[in-house]
């Protein structure tokens, strides 16, 4: 089993590389993007043993704990069989 | 006065920190990570400036798991005082021993120039010998200093009187060069022991380095 984990900075928080990358793109001739929110992927691979359930409950503490810091970034969790 | 400095894995300002307190008559251990204890009499926990554990996932993010940290904490706790300077700060804010978070600089740079900053508050041990509104001149060198808090954070940290250096102009005007929030260089915790800054006081110690405020900035721990 996998989790995916996918961290972003909270809406509302200025993402300053978002900020660069959308920046870079209109003056590239994308204008069709509003808005840009660079994030980071985590792919973690997970012992067997667990149900669906608990890996996410396992991996929501993890992300409580240590891969997010939830005073800016927000996060969701996704678990590929 | 006994200072502990903490060494973690990737940490760079350890010696250049001892120097600066050796110069103003403290006695110094450096205290490596992995120890589960502070030296006996310590009265002051530096956290120095580096790159603890490469930045990796974020800046002090894995340094706030080190044996080392659960010590500092029940030092803190008991009413030690912490300084955090640069990573040090960003592992306090990372331990939520001090609120916030930091995010990339705005200009996405690593800046590293001298700052002038102002002090915002003196009622606290770390800027006792500063005077309120006095302008230093003190280095800076990060990509992660954009200081984060909500607005609710922000007004209850500003009754409690816990923002404590401002970036500024030579005159003491607006000045912001990472984004920070309200240009915010340094706080402390509501109960005035723990203390983070971005910029570096123990690199301007002496003439020579091009500026003697640091000095005045940790000499208040003396006192």
């Amino acid at each position: 089993m996998k989790a995916v984990v996918n961290i972003y900075l909270k809406e509302g928080v200025l993402d300053p590389q978002g900020k660069a990358v959308h920046h870079a793109l209109h003056s590239l001739g994308f204008r069709n993007t509003e808005d840009v929110r660079v994030g980071k992927q985590i792919v973690l691979n997970l012992k067997g043993e667990m149900d669906e359930k608990e890996a996410r409950k396992e991996v929501e503490d993890m992300c409580e704990k240590l891969l997010a810091n939830t005073v800016i970034e927000d996060y969701t969790i996704e678990i590929v069989k | 006065m006994n200072v502990s400095i903490i060494r973690f894995p990737g940490t760079n300002c350890e010696f250049d920190t001892e120097y600066a307190f050796k110069k103003i008559g403290a006695k110094t251990d450096i205290v490596w990570h992995k120890e589960e204890s502070l030296p006996k009499n310590t009265d002051l926990v530096v956290l120095p400036g580096g790159f603890s554990y490469g930045d990796y996932l974020r800046s002090g993010a894995i340094a706030r798991f080190s044996p080392v940290m659960k010590a500092v904490k029940e030092f803190a706790e008991k009413g030690g005082y912490v300084l955090g300077i640069c990573n040090g700060f960003q592992i306090l804010l990372e331990s939520h021993m001090l609120p916030g978070a930091m995010k990339r600089n705005e200009n996405l740079h690593f800046i590293s120039k001298f700052q002038y900053i102002k002090v915002v508050h003196n009622d606290n041990k770390f800027l006792s010998k500063t005077k309120k509104g006095e302008v230093l001149n003190i280095p800076i060198a990060h990509a992660e200093g954009n200081y984060f808090v909500d607005d609710e954070k922000l007004k209850q940290m500003h009754e409690k009187g816990q923002i404590l250096l401002k970036y500024c102009t030579k005159e003491g005007g607006y000045d912001n060069p990472n984004g920070s929030v309200e240009a915010i260089a340094g706080i402390c915790n509501e109960n005035r022991n723990v203390f983070g800054l971005m910029p570096h006081p123990e690199r301007a110690c002496e003439g020579i380095l091009g500026s003697e405020d640091g000095i005045k900035m940790i000499e208040g721990f003396m006192h």
